[in-house]
């Protein structure tokens, strides 16, 4: 490869005259009969160059446009609640006071109430997401390594199909699948058993479903990455299916896992609509922010219990920042 | 590695299973819909075309659907947009705090929907003094949908490289002739997955919109969360819900075709 040809764009701008192929007609003094012409330096020509001899003006255009949007209504709109949580509400004009107290947080932290919601909550989204990633290995690398690749689209659609189906449908479907005369009674009472009716192991059921195809897809995402050489050099090496999927697979498709994680966790954290169709009466954190934005016109408590799953999300997106999930998502 | 035979075969009833158990009570849907009896009881006591003929003929299905192809169109183009010059900075640049907007992309769609739902109400309320309307609900679609489309282009950029650039700046193209003709072309693909994935994000979103819609404003899940409840509106919403995954093949089939091209090409 000559200089030229790997020579940056932005090296060579409007000032590098055209290459000119054919040295007799320069040698002529003539203009060249073959040669490239020389751009018109139009206003628009003028601001490619300087656009191509300044990446960091280049950098700004990009940038502006969505940090402006994400800045100002994600950014403001999530320390704007962050602030409001150490405000309080007026009991008796039900205004906002502006008034810095610790008093929703303390609450918060302490009362048994919301200790107890926490937990249950996190127990639940632990438990969707290990529910999920159990199912989605499986099929993810049948997916991903072991169908044909015809059978792999079509298994594609249909892992994804019921992601168009709405959420609030597929909740409903489970609301008329574990009903006291629903489809599971129906088959489950022959043999002794009952329907778990609604409740939390209805939310668990619920949600773990809602979230299925958000945990698959990634995941086999990540295993289709996973070179077919790498698995076959291991088998070379005398490698079992087991050490192999431990010591080759699982360490490349973690990130991919991970991301997953992300997706069924999180959305199982701050979920209280699934809990109002299926969850009978039991609350989850979702359920105690609405109620109070709502019913109780409490916005600053209600910022105050929706720091607790921010927190929890941070923490968690800090803790697999390292493994490279983030990329996956 | 080398499966045996029997673990193959394991995997494959295991991996049936599991679409087994994700389509039954799609089916289960299905089957309401053309049910007598409106509390959804199973078996069905009877066969019924009655509730088809109602949504078809319901004036607020319709117009649900009709608000929420209007903000999902926008949302995604939007989400386009921001999502495209987002994931430019980001893979061809190297600059202080690219992590951060990175985190931020990834931000609202990783926190949960009600505390960004409560974030914007606030926001629009509040700060802005802004009532809420229908195009409240849109900046908010568009806002979680900017990573669906900055995760598609991303790794397109990734994968595609600068070297078809800056070989068309080298024969003279300006910013925007390389645009069109070069970079565009090889995203194409990638912002219509992006694109499909942002309008299905914001087509079936509740939590956000419950929060962000004006009183007027009735997409189709605040039409089917407001019906769902009621006796004899119920299996309407089974038809619905039927009639959106059928027509859901088309985008589906559509992003399969255009990865399969892909694939193939390379």
């Amino acid at each position: 490869m000559t200089m030229n040809a790997t020579a940056p764009a932005s090296a060579r701008g409007e000032a590098s005259g055209p290459p000119d192929p054919d040295p007799a007609g320069s040698a002529t003094g003539g203009a060249p009969k073959r040669g490239i012409p020389r751009p018109k330096s139009t206003p628009a020509r003028r601001g490619s160059v300087f656009l191509s001899a300044h990446p960091r003006v280049r950098l700004g255009f990009l940038l502006a446009a969505p940090l402006f949007w994400l800045g100002l209504v994600y950014v403001v709109a999530l320390a704007a609640l962050l602030v409001t949580a150490f405000w309080s509400v007026n009991s008796f004009t039900g205004e906002i006071t502006t008034e810095w107290t610790l008093d929703n947080v303390i609450t918060v932290l302490t009362g048994s109430l919301y200790q107890t919601v926490t937990f249950r909550t996190i127990g639940v989204a632990l438990l969707v997401t290990i529910i999920d990633v159990a199912l989605a290995l499986p099929i993810a690398f049948y997916m991903a390594k072991v169908a044909s690749p015809r059978a792999r689209r079509i298994l594609v659609i249909a892992v994804l199909m019921p992601l168009w189906a709405s959420y609030l449908v597929k909740a409903y479907a489970w609301r008329s699948v574990l009903s006291q005369d629903g489809i599971l009674e129906w088959v489950l009472a022959p043999f002794g058993l009952h329907t778990p009716g609604y409740g939390l192991p209805a939310t668990v059921i619920t949600l773990s479903y809602l979230w299925l195809p958000y945990v698959i897809l990634p995941i086999f995402a990540g295993l289709e990455r996973v070179p077919d050489s790498l698995l076959e050099a291991s088998a070379d090496l005398g490698g079992k299916t087991w050490p192999t999927i431990r010591h080759v697979v699982f360490p490349m498709a973690l990130p991919a896992i991970i991301a997953g994680t992300i997706f069924s966790f999180s959305l199982s954290l701050g979920d209280y609509i699934t809990v109002n169709i299926v969850g009978g009466a039991s609350q989850m954190l979702g359920n105690l922010v609405y109620t109070n934005v709502g019913a109780a016109n409490n916005l600053p408590l209600a910022s105050a219990i929706a720091l607790i799953p921010i927190a929890i999300i941070f923490g968690y997106l800090a803790l697999v920042r390292r493994t490279g999930a983030l990329d996956n998502l | 590695m080398r499966l045996s035979r029997l673990s193959r075969t394991t995997l494959a009833v295991v991996a049936g299973l599991i679409l087994v158990i994700v389509y039954v009570p799609l089916g289960v849907v299905l089957v309401n819909s053309f049910s007598t009896s409106t509390s959804l009881s199973w078996p069905p006591p009877g066969f019924t075309f009655e509730w088809w003929q109602r949504a078809f003929q319901s004036a607020g299905a319709m117009e649900a659907v009709g608000t929420s192809v209007f903000v999902a169109i926008i949302a995604t183009a939007i989400a386009l947009v921001l999502g495209t010059l987002i994931s430019f900075a980001l893979q061809r640049f190297d600059f202080f705090g690219r992590h951060t907007v990175n985190l931020l992309v990834i931000l609202p769609i990783a926190l949960p929907g009600i505390i960004t739902g409560i974030a914007l109400n606030n926001f629009f309320r509040t700060i802005m003094g802004v009532p809420l309307s229908i195009w409240t609900v849109i900046i908010a679609h568009a806002t979680f949908c900017i990573v669906t489309v900055f995760n598609n282009v991303i790794a397109r950029l990734r994968r595609t490289g600068t070297k078809l650039e800056e070989a068309s700046a080298d024969l003279g193209a300006g910013v925007w002739t390389t645009f069109r003709l070069v970079t565009f072309p090889q995203l194409r693909s990638a912002l219509l997955a992006g694109g499909l994935l942002a309008f299905a994000l914001s087509f079936d979103e509740i939590i956000v919109t419950t929060f962000t819609a004006g009183s007027g404003v009735t997409t189709l899940p605040i039409f089917i969360l407001n019906n769902m409840f009621r006796p004899n509106q119920a299996p309407i919403v089974s038809v619905i819900a039927v009639v959106l995954v059928l027509v859901s093949i088309i985008p589906i089939w559509l992003a399969q075709r255009l990865s399969g091209d892909e694939q193939q090409r390379r």
